[in-house]
């Protein structure tokens, strides 16, 4: 019984010092607030917000809404995260292979990138792409050129857009037909290869098959402008060369400890039952190495998710640039601002880890 | 093939088919990046030039001249130029004692005690100064590597404490306690630095009385605080799982108090098992502290960028981000020798 007390007074004692610290800051909030003639109000939101946002993927001018301004940039984050995760983990795979490789060349290369990327600052190498190769190439007139429609110039990445009925439903009718495969892949117990080694390429494949029906708008050079075409600023092409190298070191070295953490006895059970190398590597090393990769490469791409927000450093328009910035300087929202800011990068993180979770509990039943 | 395949070198690069591609490709890669590398970087730079102009007109390779010019710059930030002998005994009073942690084979207890006291009150008073006749010297003048190691330090030395207590938290058996050690790591766990570094810029002068001014500095000191204790809280608690149940089953049947058996006994193998999950921290929040140049401290990488826009050497990014990540790079090299030596000392015990 006495012991249960002093349980309860522990408890009661720990909550009451973080309630009185957050009433402290709670009542110093409103009083601060007070003197400004402020008080905690959502509704500048539906206000117009009156500045332009430089690159975005939907529709945008100075008329819409601050809070419409914070799906604009979320939508610029998200776009970012996603290139970067695949990019990421394709070079962290090829890193990784090579460091596996076996060939001293290949091994010493992986060894030294991987050192000398991981132990440099990731904001020096962003702002180092940023303001040292992409902002001291040529102009519009000198831009560097691949074939007839990449141009590379101060201004950014030109590339040819595609476009064309045929285009449209073939990619349409490929992402359906992976997603259908992905959802129903257990129904047709197709389990002799892993999905994560059938369902990319599938994806590519589809891609360009539909590239050869779709017709190609180039790039040209008009007047002091290029027309048509798909321009990538150099504020994401920066952020997102130094996210995806910095983290695709990380993601090596987890590839490598998860395919050198099966057991070797593994292996050579796998060549004894007479199964090739490659048979050995999809069917039995690589199935049980993902289960080992899939929590820390969960926190990678968590980490590239918030690692968006450097893109504030060089100017790309993602939340924290446009809300924390653009928005909290009109507005002088401080409180509403940083909550918005705040919940959506704990929301994203959330939601994240649940659904990796949810994947790594299948994957990990999956084996017993 | 069969023949170049039993030549030690050789064979290892040109032994199979799949080998020799490798190689070739990988050869080809490097005669395509380190050419122009080693020529920009050494045969063609110019190491001395009065300003960027001159630079151009010596060669074309890198201006390392710049970094010369800048070196004190790049180190200091602005503290004044007589006062400088302040940062160093500080930076080297920190460095004695935490080599002595490192290395004293006796009395390591008082070398640490050492480090998280005399270093941070004598390095704070000897850069501060205000006391002593020494002249005081106000934070936005700190600058360059010297805020970046500042940072660091501080924030680890807070956050070691904070951790350990979160981590206890975590595994409270009150649940009160423990939903409040696990809000706050999972808080600072799931946002960017980057934002919380804005939040302590923007709202923390709105949670404290009216008429209190926070300096900018003491602001970010206290966000990589509590950042950093966040990650240490989940190393820690990872250590205190790794310790065995019957170490402290042993304990209380020795008849010790649960507090006595948590702090002498369980506590120091966990820290011992958590070395190298610290040394990681160590590093990342080194690298961490350029953050705090985008919130407008003039650390190394923000003295960098300063730099570049002075006329007389514009736009030298090339040069002054080089030369900031060889610093980081040393810098990180050093913390992780310093962690491998510190887990051979202190890691021994539970592999005897």
């Amino acid at each position: 019984m006495r012991i249960r007390n002093k349980a309860w007074a522990w408890q009661a004692t720990t909550a009451g010092a973080v309630v009185a610290v957050l009433l402290w800051f709670s009542h110093n909030l409103s009083a601060n607030l007070a003197i400004r003639g402020m008080q905690v109000d959502f509704a500048f939101l539906w206000q117009r917000s009156g500045f332009d946002i430089p690159f975005r993927l939907v529709a945008w001018d100075n008329s819409y809404t601050y809070g419409y301004a914070l799906v604009v940039s979320g939508v610029n984050t998200l776009f970012a995260a996603a290139l970067c995760v695949v990019l990421a983990s394709l070079l962290g795979l090829l890193l990784a292979l090579m460091r596996l490789s076996g060939n001293p060349l290949a091994v010493g290369f992986s060894r030294t990138s991987i050192e000398v990327v991981r132990n440099t600052p990731q904001l020096t190498q962003i702002v180092f792409f940023y303001f040292a190769v992409l902002q001291v190439l040529p102009p519009m007139r000198q831009s560097l050129q691949w074939g007839s429609g990449i141009f590379l110039n101060v201004r950014g990445l030109y590339i040819p857009s595609p476009s064309g009925v045929l285009w449209d439903w073939i990619v349409a009718g490929t992402c359906i037909v992976v997603l259908l495969v992905a959802v129903l892949w257990r129904r047709f117990s197709w389990h002799e290869l892993p999905r994560i080694v059938v369902l990319p390429p599938l994806l590519v494949a589809g891609v360009v098959i539909a590239g050869f029906t779709a017709s190609w708008e180039l790039p040209a050079l008009k007047g002091f402008n290029f027309v048509g075409g798909i321009r990538i600023p150099p504020e994401l092409l920066a952020l997102v060369l130094g996210i995806t190298i910095y983290t695709s070191v990380f993601i090596a070295e987890i590839i490598r400890a998860a395919i050198q953490g099966i057991h070797h006895g593994q292996s050579e059970a796998a060549r004894s039952l007479g199964l090739s190398s490659g048979q050995s590597m999809f069917l039995v090393i690589l199935p049980q190495a993902l289960r080992i990769l899939i929590p820390p490469l969960t926190s990678q791409y968590l980490n590239i998710i918030k690692s968006t927000t450097l893109g504030a450093a060089i100017a790309y328009p993602e939340i924290l640039q446009i809300f924390a910035r653009t928005v909290l300087n009109q507005s002088g929202r401080a409180v509403e601002v940083m909550t918005l800011v705040l919940g959506v990068f704990l929301a994203i993180n959330l939601i994240t880890s649940a659904i990796m979770n949810a994947w790594n509990r299948r994957l990990a039943l999956q084996g017993r | 093939m069969q023949a170049i395949g039993r030549v030690p070198v050789l064979g290892a690069l040109f032994g199979t088919r799949l080998n020799a591609v490798i190689s070739l490709a990988m050869l080809a890669l490097m005669a395509w990046l380190l050419p122009p590398l080693f020529r920009w970087a050494f045969a063609d730079a110019v190491w001395e030039a009065a300003n960027r102009a001159a630079c151009q007109a010596a060669g074309t390779g890198a201006c390392w001249a710049f970094i010369r010019a800048r070196f004190a710059l790049f180190f200091y930030g602005l503290y004044p130029e007589p006062e400088r002998w302040r940062a160093d005994v500080g930076l080297l009073l920190l460095a004695v004692i935490g080599a002595g942690a490192l290395l004293a084979r006796r009395h390591k207890g008082w070398w640490l005690l050492a480090l998280i006291t005399v270093a941070p009150v004598g390095g704070g008073i000897l850069l501060a100064g205000g006391v002593f006749g020494l002249k005081p010297i106000p934070t936005p003048q700190w600058g360059g590597l010297l805020l970046n190691v500042v940072i660091s330090f501080v924030a680890l030395a807070g956050a070691m404490p904070l951790g350990v207590a979160l981590a206890f938290g975590r595994r409270s058996q009150f649940p009160v306690v423990r939903m409040l050690s696990i809000a706050m790591i999972e808080f600072w766990r799931g946002v960017p630095l980057l934002t919380v570094l804005f939040m302590g810029l923007v709202l923390l002068p709105l949670f404290l009385p009216g008429g209190v001014t926070v300096d900018n500095l003491v602001r970010a000191l206290i966000v990589m605080t509590l950042f950093t204790a966040a990650y240490m809280a989940e190393t820690i608690r990872g250590g205190l799982q790794g310790v065995a149940k019957g170490q402290s089953e042993a304990a209380e049947a020795l008849g010790m108090h649960p507090m006595q058996v948590q702090v002498l006994v369980v506590l120091p193998q966990a820290l011992r098992l958590s070395i190298p999950g610290i040394i990681n921290i160590a590093v990342d929040l080194f690298k961490d502290t350029t953050l705090v140049s985008i919130v407008g401290l003039f650390d190394l990488m923000g003295v960098v960028t300063q730099s570049m826009k002075d006329p007389a050497w514009l736009g030298l990014a090339a040069e002054g981000y080089t030369f900031a990540a060889v610093v980081f790079f040393l810098a990180c090299l050093v913390i992780s020798m310093g962690g491998s030596l510190l887990e051979r000392r202190y890691g021994q015990a539970s592999r005897r």
